[in-house]
This record gives structure tokens, C-alpha cells and sequence, in this order.
């Protein structure tokens, strides 16, 4: 198991991270998700021992591994460039960390030819890294982390630099490649929707700090703060503002209100809801509705991508099929309250100003 | 229309290629031959110029001396070169940046600065007319030509294929020999084709450090008047002699050699 106690970097008067604990378990697919510059690949770096942090310790297994060299840890790291060594060949580069660990030739046969063959390289093991298509230099550095049964396996964003199809098809194989080592596997995405496919355990990170850890689905269903949401959110969350008196829910900009069993204190909410969650048609009996102007249609097909202003807020309604709307159309969605995700207003002006300005 | 373009280009080649042709003919003719007229090529063709350079000891010394003192230039230069640039390429510290362009502003001096300081100093700790004295005060010039060029060779190798070698496991030593070595080599070579050819060509301070021992072939070449007047024939083929071994290390790194040119920075 891996632990990291009050980590924190500082750069030249910058700080990457802040205060960061966390634990992540082996036999686990651990998501590590935020926005680019949340310091992800900062934090893989220290757990690597690439990096020293500023101040915290990195355990593994009980064992305070800071300050100890890389080469003297059992990690493997896959960057999302594809990293492989040009001038061997893909078997060599799959073999070296074996070579230097001193492993018997067969034994390095037998164990490259496995993982090749697990990873459908095998054809290409004479080859350079350089003669293969992206796809497969990621593979090929993926099979040299797995190759090495390494203590620790940290993906860096592996699959980002890969096409669509690719993509899907590796993030399929990699739960259940990492799942039979028994390592302690840290997988870092910047996309919600990759990290609820590859499900586990997941830490969401924003701006150089932990917002929150746990489950995949249930962070996703249950996140405990605005920002959490936000980055637990493709597209982004939509939001607006609301007071609470007794168990009444007064939205700004909204004459119709509505009220919950919820025991909450009064004062001033955030509301947040995803874009699925606003429709184009009365879902339920007790929907809210409310009327909002287009600025742009995206559609894909299969999906639609509404952006709307209302309420003096910019959404977005993902809806199924086709659904164009000219900008400017004014439409009227609705909203169904048992999709919200309440937060405590933080020094929020009086909502009643607010409600003005809508 | 593209004949009559096709004519600048070949006459621009005739033009650069006269000097050498001429070099080559005259090398090829007898004395008498060079001093009787104008001939376009050498009437009574003689390899008898050559064999007076490969036979006479004062003529051959030359050509080993250069050899020895540019080889033991161009590996110390670069050897000390590598580590220099590899330290520039990965790390950051203090004046770093500073430190760099110093580097290359040495190169900007011209040699004839340092003729008397260089002389002065070999004579007293008795450097004088020594290989090695000729190589160290060549690598004034060479190994911040080559720090600049390898740096650039360097940057061009991403960073996490170092970390990745560390966390295989791989010792420093052993990366860079057998990793990263390897990633350069054509950097490695062109830096070496370009200290080959600065201390080549170099003629000043070969000279004034040199006098018999380590005299090198370009002074050789200065110093052939003699009572009987100017040995045309053999002076034209130390000429070709010399332009040969250019011409085989150019061939070598050609492909390479425009990235040189830019130190590496392409």
C-alpha cells in the first residue's frame, strides 16, 4: 500500500501541492483525476521518487521510501509521450529493466514472450520502437511496466497522445492487466468519463489539493463539495444559486420554488446538476421550468449538446439524438430537484441581490 | 528554359571546383611542366610529387604530427565536452544560462590573442614543441564548439528517457554508455568532425607551438622555399594530401552535418 503524508511542493515560490495525504491500495485500479495543472503528474513524480516533495513523507508497505533513489525502488511509469528506448529493439526495451536486475536470460525469454503476447506485440519484438504505430509504442512501453511485476505502477494520462479506437480498446485491457500483478496501480486522467469507465478507487485532485477520495461511482454520485463536482464533471456541471428556508428551495431568477425532505440549515445554496440531468422534456411531475436562450448546438449523432444561458448562468443540456436549435431560440427545459447536488453558498453576496441582477 | 537554368548552377560548380582541379593538376605535373606555360591538364601525367612526400621524413613527419595532435584534440574535447553539455542539457543552477554563452563568446576571440600567452606558458613549464601542448590550446576553441553542439543533440532527447532508465534500474554510468550514448551518436560526430576541422586548418598557434618535434604539415607546407626556389609540384600535392582526410570525415557525418551547423539546435 502506498501512503503519502502531508505532501507538499514548492517551486520557486509556487506551490504545486498542498498538504496532500492519501493512500492507495494494491489489487486496486486508483484513478487519479483533475483538470491539467491540478499537479497530477507532479504528485505521480514524488510518489515515483522522481521528485522530492518539499515537505511529507511517501510510505510503501509501512516503509518511508523519501529521499530513496528511483533505481533503488521497485516502480514502473508509463508517461504519456510514448517513452521507450529508440536504439533497442522492442524486446530489449521490454527486457531492460529485467537485464539490469540481473535475471536469467531464459527467465527474461519466457517473461517478455508472456507479456508481448498479453499485450498482441509479439509480432513486432524485432523491431524499433520507432517503426511502430503510437498504439504500439504505448504498448510497448506498457508491457516493460508490467514486464518488471514492479511494487508500484504509475500511468501517467498513458492513453491521452492515442486515437479514439485505441483508446477504448486499452482502457478495456488495462484494469485487467494491473488487476492479476497485485501492484499498487495510480492511473492519472484528466477526463471524468475515462475514470468512470475504468471504475476502482478514485482521488479527485484540484489545484494542487485532494478534494476527495473513494469508490469511482460513489464519488461520482456523492461529491462533497462544488469543486469536486465541477471536476467530476463532462460536460461541465451546470449551476445556480438557491436559499433555503425550512425545507423550502427558493432558486434565483426562479418564481417557482420547491421543497425537500433534506434537513438542511437555511441560508444560501449552490445547486449543481449535470448536463443529462437538464431536459428538454418534463421528465416527472414535480419538475422545475425554466426558460432559456440558445448560443450554440453541437450535435454528434447519438448525442446533442444544448448550451443555453438561464438564469443568468451559462448550462449545458446533453440530450439524446438529434435536437437543433437556431441560436438565439428561446426553449424551456426542465429540471427534476431529486438531481441536485447541494453545497453551502461560501461567502456568497445575499442571494437576494443576486436574484435582482437575474 | 530549365536547360538554360540548369547552366548557372554547373557554372557555379566549375567555378568552385577550379581551384582544386588546378591543385590536383599541378600536383600531377613536373616542375618544369608548372613553370614552362599554360596546359589545361598535365602533359607527361607523374605521381613522382607524391612519392617525394611519402619517402622524405621532413614531409611525412608533418602529416603524423597533425594526425597525432588533432586526434588527442578531438577526444579530449569531446570527452570533456559530454559531461559539460549533459549538465547544461538537464539541469538548471545557478548561471547556468550566463555560463553557456560565456561558453561560446570564447570561441569569438581570434586565435592571434592568444599566441603569446600560450607560448609563454608552454615554454616555462617546457610544453614547448609537444603534441599535447598543440591539442590543449586547440581545445580552447573546440570544447565550447562542442559543449554548444552537443547541449543542442542533447535537449533533443526527452528528459523522461533518462527517468525511465533510472527507474529500470539502470546506474548512471550505465545509461549514459549504453543509452544515451547511443541517442547522440551523430551529435557526437558531427562535434567531432568540427574539432577535426578547426584543428586541421588551424595554422597560427600549430606553428608558433611547434618547431621540429611537432611541427605540423600546414607549417611544413610555408617552409619549402629552398636554394633551388618554390617546389611547385610537391607544394600542389601536400595540398591534395591534405584536403583528403576533410574530405573522408566530411562523408561520414553529411547527413548530419547541416544540425552542426545550427549546434545541434534544429
Amino acid at each position: 500500500m502506498l501512503e503519502l503524508r502531508d505532501i507538499s511542493l514548492t517551486v520557486d515560490r509556487t506551490d504545486y501541492l498542498s498538504d496532500i495525504s492519501a493512500r492507495f491500495e494494491p489489487g486496486n485500479f486508483n484513478v487519479l483525476l483533475g483538470p491539467t495543472l491540478a499537479g497530477k503528474t507532479s504528485l505521480l513524480r514524488i510518489m515515483a521518487g522522481l521528485d522530492a516533495p518539499t515537505t511529507g513523507h511517501v510510505l510503501f508497505g509501512g516503509k518511508d521510501l523519501t529521499g530513496v533513489a528511483v533505481k533503488k525502488r521497485s516502480v514502473a511509469f508509463v508517461y504519456q509521450q510514448f517513452i521507450n528506448y529508440p536504439t533497442f529493439s522492442v524486446f530489449d526495451n521490454i527486457a531492460s529493466p529485467l537485464k539490469v536486475a540481473k535475471v536469467s536470460k531464459a527467465d527474461i525469454k519466457t517473461r517478455v514472450g508472456k507479456i508481448a503476447e498479453l499485450l498482441a506485440i509479439s509480432p513486432m519484438l524485432d523491431r524499433k520502437p520507432l517503426e511502430l504505430s503510437g498504439g504500439q509504442q504505448q504498448r510497448v512501453a506498457l508491457a516493460r511496466a508490467l514486464v518488471r511485476e514492479a511494487d508500484l505502477v504509475l500511468l501517467d494520462e498513458p492513453l491521452a497522445n492515442l486515437d479514439y479506437k485505441l483508446r477504448e480498446e486499452l482502457r478495456e485491457e488495462l484494469p485487467r492487466l494491473f488487476r492479476e500483478t497485485g501492484s499498487t496501480v495510480v492511473y492519472a486522467t484528466t477526463e471524468p468519463e475515462e475514470a468512470l469507465l475504468l471504475g476502482g478507487h478514485i482521488t479527485l485532485m484540484h489545484e494542487g489539493r485532494v478534494m476527495q477520495t473513494g469508490p469511482t461511482l460513489e464519488v461520482y454520485r456523492n461529491p462533497v463539495s462544488l469543486q469536486s463536482a465541477r471536476t467530476f464533471s463532462d460536460p461541465p456541471l451546470n449551476i445556480m444559486l438557491a436559499r433555503r428556508s425550512g425545507s423550502d428551495m427558493h432558486i434565483a431568477g426562479l418564481s417557482q420554488s420547491y421543497s425537500d425532505t433534506l434537513n438542511l440549515p437555511d441560508g444560501n445554496y449552490d445547486i449543481g446538476f449535470r448536463a443529462h440531468h437538464l431536459h428538454v422534456a418534463k421528465p416527472s411531475k414535480g419538475a422545475l421550468s425554466v426558460k432559456a436562450v440558445v448560443t450554440m448546438t453541437e450535435i454528434t449523432g447519438s448525442e446533442s449538446f444544448i448550451h443555453v444561458e438561464a438564469l443568468g448562468q451559462r448550462w449545458t443540456a446533453l440530450t439524446h439524438g438529434v435536437h437543433h436549435h437556431k441560436a438565439g431560440a428561446a426553449i424551456e427545459l426542465f429540471l427534476d430537484p431529486r438531481d441536485f447536488l447541494l453545497f453551502p453558498a461560501a461567502g456568497t453576496a445575499p442571494l437576494t441581490n443576486q436574484a435582482k441582477v437575474a | 528554359m530549365l536547360k538554360r537554368i540548369r547552366i548557372i548552377p554547373t557554372l557555379y560548380i566549375i567555378f568552385l571546383m577550379l581551384p582544386i582541379y588546378w591543385l590536383l593538376t599541378m600536383a600531377l605535373k613536373t616542375n618544369a611542366e608548372i613553370l614552362g606555360g599554360f596546359s589545361l591538364w598535365p602533359q607527361n601525367p607523374t605521381l613522382a610529387n607524391f612519392k617525394t612526400i611519402l619517402t622524405d621524413p621532413s614531409w611525412y613527419n608533418g602529416y603524423i604530427n597533425s594526425t597525432i595532435y588533432v586526434a588527442l584534440n578531438t577526444v579530449i574535447s569531446i570527452s570533456v565536452a559530454l559531461p559539460a553539455a549533459y549538465a547544461f542539457s538537464r539541469y538548471r543552477f545557478m548561471g547556468d544560462k550566463h555560463l553557456f554563452f560565456w561558453l561560446l563568446s570564447n570561441r569569438m576571440a581570434p586565435p592571434a590573442v592568444f599566441v603569446l600567452p600560450f607560448f609563454q606558458l608552454y615554454s616555462s613549464i617546457g610544453l614547448f614543441d609537444t603534441h599535447i601542448a598543440v591539442a590543449l590550446a586547440h581545445c580552447l576553441f573546440n570544447v565550447p564548439l562542442a559543449v554548444w553542439i552537443l547541449e543542442g543533440f542533447m535537449s533533443g532527447v526527452p528528459k523522461e528517457i533518462d527517468e525511465t532508465a533510472q527507474i529500470d534500474g539502470y546506474s548512471f554510468g550505465a545509461f549514459f554508455a549504453r543509452i544515451f550514448t547511443p541517442l547522440i551518436a551523430s551529435g557526437i560526430g558531427v562535434a567531432a568532425f568540427f574539432c577535426f576541422m578547426f584543428s586541421w586548418v588551424e595554422l597560427l598557434i600549430a606553428r608558433t607551438l611547434t618547431s621540429v618535434d611537432a611541427k605540423p604539415i600546414a607549417a611544413v607546407m610555408t617552409r619549402t622555399v629552398s636554394a633551388s626556389g618554390l617546389d611547385w609540384g610537391v607544394l600542389a600535392a601536400a595540398g591534395v594530401l591534405t584536403i583528403v582526410p576533410g574530405a573522408i570525415v566530411i562523408w561520414f557525418v553529411r547527413n548530419h552535418i547541416a544540425k552542426g551547423f545550427a549546434l545541434g539546435r534544429v
